[in-house]
């Protein structure tokens, strides 16, 4: 199994936090990681994203060209990476930012209205990792098991008192249903 | 003992130092290494060490010449256009046969080039850079482990040989995570005597220099420098060997691109091509002889990297052009994809098979 | 009884400086300083690019020899690498004041605790007599033979003045060695340099304006007494700095 995720939207959505939990988790579940943010003079508002591969084998490159999963949380990463998307892969989309459909017929897709539901649960900031909540949910290779583990692994010490609300973040997108 | 953590490539380097007994950081801000600097300044005023934001690439590197003199360990890092800035102050580490370990992240060039991942320092690290006959250890990291383990190997060898030490990184090995195991290190002890200490007024002044107006004497100086560099060579070559025992295809990358160059050898033997890859962890002293003994049973060698071919000159002097090397190369910022590997691995085994 | 004799801090060897240089006399001045501070053994010193790149053989105490304008930097690095030892770099003004700019300002601004001496003779000796970025207007050189032209290749630069404006430094003096009043403020002025960071304020930079009576094409004497009559009123004598005196930019 290897596993090619990459999650793309705008800075400051999470995109690297969302990557470096699943990181996390697959190091403590005893796997191969590797974790690369795209990098540059774009902190807030530009474009980022994040090559994770989560794996049994050694890694080889770490840069993700055609991911197994696309996490797309703005239309220009949906628009940038969905031909990219190996065919029987899967792409999540926050259909609340995102209001056109995937065209593509030969991969699964889920539409998540993140942004929102991460808005109604008073955690605005945590579409990204509601998203990570259905990917825990859609992917064969994944499970909800260490979440917590791994978020005590990425989540600041300062800012540990958001522990809780990450995790029913996840919890949000692990029990969304279309 | 040690647990796994995953660390950026470039705080895997900045840790790994402090454990090799660096206490002493200068640099410059420039990007995709500034997580060492950040690294440095927070951990060392607590360990009592010394982070100092020096006003140039150049006051850096002549920061740490001062603390090499003084016989203790020091690093500095930096990008590209950074280690052109450095380069006179490597001569005159060289020149006065200092100890020192520095750091290049490469981006793209050159000029200011851009930010993006890059090889194109290759020849500005393995042939000299600044100015004189002078040499330097280069490490090419594949890993974020191997980030910390050549950091603390740099230290050491930089210590034994009295030369400057050099990552060559480049900005995707400097900003990725991975798993990393850190454990204790023992820090060697070397002599230093020659260092400045204060003569405590018991022994004749120390004096750490790099000039010398008696051609004769110069001359004997390169002489026995030389003589160091030998032994380096002799003693001191790494590489990793993958897949070549019945090779007839011999890939040879570095860094990241050895990393993507694994995988389409894999994709290839899956399709029965016989290819393996040597990969250089030191790229000077470059790994010669198991090149040249590789050129026995491949027909085609395969250069990748993110250069327009800098390495495959070393190459070809390895093997003393008994079989072709072939560019496969991105530059600018670009990465190879796997893709452009395979072609190029699938096109040489068709050659090699229509010869 | 020996009433003169050669300071311990400096080698017993002959200095390779011309006829009437006044390198000779700051080197003493500065070997008398450590001598009598009883820190040569403790000492470490940087040597420069310039005429007094061969500093390194004539202080006894351990020396370290930087590239071009990189003393500061270098002794910076050798402070920070032991600050118990006493460090000082030894620059002209073409290393100092030209290449080595931004190592001094921001060595100054820092409040390294270190010595600086700048000896100031407004031209570059060691490459034959070309013009140094404290070379006067008017001046001639090598590389300005109708004389300085301040239109063309700007002003000199004024490195006391410059420093004492920053709040980093704890002291900046001008001194002179034209005549035996002078030699002796020099003396007592980098003397008190070495003091203040023996005592741990930081930063001092004694600016020696000197003579080159080779490239300058006089006699020593005349070169002397131009030297007076031309450098000192460009380049005022006095204590631009001293903050534990609560002294701020000010010359005399």
């Amino acid at each position: 199994m290897m596993n090619q995720i990459l999650i793309a939207g705008f800075g400051g959505q999470g995109v690297l936090f969302a990557g470096k939990f699943l990181a996390y988790k697959g190091l403590i579940e005893g796997k191969q990681v590797s974790w690369l943010p795209s990098y540059g003079p774009e902190m807030r508002g530009g474009t980022a994203n994040c090559s994770v591969i989560v794996g049994d084998e050694p890694i080889g490159s770490p840069i993700v060209n055609a991911p197994n999963t696309l996490i797309a949380m703005n239309l220009p990463s949906l628009q940038k990476y969905e031909n990219a998307v190996v065919p029987g892969g899967l792409i999540l989309v926050d259909s609340s930012l995102i209001a056109e459909k995937v065209s593509r017929t030969d991969v699964k897709v889920c539409y998540v209205p993140a942004t929102k539901l991460a808005n109604d649960s008073g955690f605005s900031t945590l579409a990204n990792m509601i998203l990570i909540g259905k990917l825990l949910k859609e992917s064969e290779d994944m499970s909800f098991d260490h979440t917590e583990d791994a978020l005590k692994k990425v989540i600041p010490a300062r800012k540990m008192n958001l522990l809780d609300v990450n995790l029913k973040a996840l919890e949000t997108g692990f029990g969304f249903t279309e | 003992m040690s647990e796994k953590v995953l660390m950026k490539g470039n705080e895997a380097i900045a840790e790994a130092a402090i454990r090799a007994g660096c206490r002493h950081y200068f640099g410059y801000p420039i990007t995709p290494q500034t997580e060492v600097a950040a690294y440095m300044a927070k951990r060392m005023p607590k360990i009592g060490g010394c982070f100092l934001q020096a006003e140039s690439e150049i006051a850096a590197i002549n920061m740490v010449y001062g603390v090499a003199g003084a016989g203790k360990r020091v690093m500095t890092s930096s990008s590209s256009p950074g280690i052109s800035l450095k380069s006179e102050g490597l001569s005159y580490l060289a020149g006065s046969d200092l100890p020192a370990f520095v750091v290049n992240v490469q981006r793209g060039g050159p000029g200011l080039g851009g930010i993006q991942p890059s090889q194109s320092d290759y020849f500005q690290a393995t042939k000299g850079g600044g100015h004189g006959d002078y040499k330097m250890i280069v490490l090419a990291p594949a890993s974020v482990q191997e980030m910390a383990s050549l950091t603390i190997k740099g230290f050491d060898l930089a210590d034994k040989y009295r030369m400057t030490a050099m990552i060559l990184a480049d900005g995707t090995m400097g900003q990725m995570m991975e798993p990393v195991e850190l454990g204790d290190v023992e820090v060697k002890e070397y002599d230093k005597s020659w260092a400045v200490t204060g003569t405590k007024c018991a022994r004749p002044h120390n004096i750490v220099n790099s000039l010398s107006l008696v051609p004769e004497e110069l001359e004997q100086l390169n002489f026995a420098r030389y003589e160091r560099y030998k032994a380096v060579e002799e003693n001191e070559v790494m590489y990793e060997s993958y897949l070549m025992d019945d090779a007839e295809i011999c890939v040879v990358a570095f860094g990241i691109s050895a990393r993507v160059s694994k995988n389409a050898i894999n994709e290839a033997r899956k399709n029965g091509i016989k290819v393996g890859m040597i990969r250089p962890i030191t790229l000077w002293p470059f790994p010669k002889a198991p090149l040249l003994a590789a050129a026995e049973h491949c027909h085609t060698f395969l250069s990748v990297e993110m250069n327009m071919g800098q390495m495959i000159e070393d190459i070809e002097l390895a093997i003393r052009c008994k079989r072709p090397v072939q560019l496969v190369n991105r530059v600018g910022g670009m990465i190879p994809s796997p893709e452009q590997v395979l072609q190029a691995i699938e096109e040489a085994d068709k050659g090699g098979k229509a010869s | 009884m020996i009433v003169f004799q050669k300071p311990k801090s400096l080698c017993d060897v002959p200095l390779h400086y011309c006829p009437g240089c006044t390198h000779g006399i700051i080197h003493r001045l500065v070997a008398e300083a450590i001598d009598e501070l009883g820190i040569e053994g403790d000492t470490i010193g940087v040597a420069p690019v310039g005429c007094a790149v061969m500093a390194y053989n004539y202080f006894n105490c351990d020396m370290v020899e930087a590239a071009h304008g990189r003393a500061p930097a270098v002794a910076t690095g050798i402070k920070r690498a032991d600050p118990s030892k006493i460090v000082f770099s030894y620059q002209g003004d073409g290393d100092l004041a030209s290449i080595g700019t931004a190592e001094t300002v921001h060595s100054a601004t820092r409040n390294e605790n270190i010595t600086v001496i700048f000896v100031n003779n407004a031209i570059y000796g060691m490459t034959g007599g070309q013009m140094a970025p404290t070379t006067l207007p008017g001046q001639v050189t090598q590389t300005s033979p109708y004389g300085r032209d301040v239109k063309q290749c700007g002003y000199p630069v004024k490195i006391s003045e410059m420093l004492s404006q920053l709040e980093g430094p704890e002291y900046i003096e001008r001194v002179a060695v034209n005549n035996v009043k002078n030699v002796r403020a020099a003396k007592k002025a980098i003397k008190k340099a070495f003091q203040n960071q023996i005592d741990g304020k930081g930063f001092s930079l004694i600016e020696v304006i000197s003579s080159c009576p080779t490239n300058w094409g006089m006699s020593p004497e005349k070169a002397l007494g131009w030297l007076e009559e031309n450098m000192i009123p460009y380049y005022p004598l006095g204590v631009y700095k001293d903050r534990s005196a609560g002294k701020e930019a000010e010359a005399k």
